[in-house]
């Protein structure tokens, strides 16, 4: 039978693979970003889990809300990465500290 | 029988998925096996009778966050190749960090199952479907979050077209203040050309 720890250990490993991403993809930005989703979405499968196995909805109404600033945060992201490209020519995050004003 | 080997074929499938988004060297393939994790993901939410969250993860995820990705990696001509210096550099050191960070996790579901919160309780069977439900919570004691959650998005929405929009010099738009400025006496001459004259424009 499924329980609760089943969910929360594939929840655990990806919150721990998101972590491991933007370990490894120091440079690049995009899976950055992308890995940081990856957590996002760990997240929300806790709160789901939780909110599944307790009978109480509010997980849901609040995974909802994780998953609207998740699209916020995903744009707002692309579009700083986007005019960061179109002034420098690269993407790579080691350069951002020449980001003044 | 059937509920277990979903919930492992999903499982399996969202970990092994996002692996292969962490480590694929291409990034637009990243951005598919995102995808592919994203839609697992929604397969383990409907197991615990999550519809609503789960079609929504569909939803905004692969329709718009990943669409947005996948445009924006094709869109920029990056060398992706010179951004992966670091990885081998940063590949124990984030081993180390990672298996630490799931250790931690790992604990801290035992010590949750070690207290008294809840035993193994069995998924409460709704008398309503899950969006009537979600809905009934969302609109009533939740609706200044959820009208704020609304505000947010649009903060995005607006953050992200002042953010990336430019006043090219070498395109000719159109000018709307020009075009409601006009008034008729400026715009229209009114002429009474005598036979066999034109007017002179």
């Amino acid at each position: 039978m499924i329980g609760l720890t089943h969910y929360l250990a594939v929840a655990a490993i990806l919150f721990t693979l998101g972590v491991l991403g933007i370990f490894l993809n120091r440079r690049n930005i995009i899976l950055m970003l992308m890995a940081i989703e990856l957590i996002l979405l760990a997240v929300n499968i806790n709160l789901v889990a939780f909110s599944a196995f307790l009978g109480d909805l509010v997980g849901q109404v609040f995974a909802m809300f994780v998953l609207t600033v998740a699209a916020a945060e995903a744009a707002i992201g692309l579009a700083i990465l986007v005019i960061f490209f179109r002034r420098r020519g690269s993407i790579a995050v080691d350069d951002v500290n020449r980001m003044r004003g | 029988m059937i509920a277990l080997l979903a919930f492992y074929l999903f499982a399996t499938l969202t970990i092994a998925s996002s692996i292969a988004v962490i480590f694929a060297r291409n990034p637009v393939h990243s951005v598919l096996w995102l995808i592919l994790a994203f839609f697992n993901a929604a397969g383990l939410m409907l197991l615990v009778g999550a519809e609503f969250i789960a079609m929504l993860l569909v939803i905004v995820y692969v329709g718009a966050v990943a669409v947005l990705f996948l445009f924006v990696v094709m869109m920029l001509d990056i060398d992706f190749a010179s951004l992966r210096s670091g990885f081998t550099r940063n590949l124990p050191f984030g081993i180390i960090i990672a298996l630490v960070l799931l250790a931690e996790m790992i604990v801290a579901v035992f010590a949750h199952k070690a207290g008294p919160a809840l035993a193994g309780q069995p998924i409460a069977s709704p008398r309503v479907p899950n969006i009537v439900a979600i809905g009934q919570l969302l609109y009533s004691r939740y609706l200044l979050p959820f009208e704020l959650a609304g505000l947010i998005l649009l903060v995005a929405m607006i953050g992200a077209i002042v953010l990336t929009h430019r006043s090219r010099g070498d395109v000719r738009g159109q000018k709307v203040w020009r075009q409601v400025d006009r008034r008729p006496d400026e715009a229209i001459k009114l002429e009474q050309p005598a036979v066999g004259e034109g007017v002179k424009l």
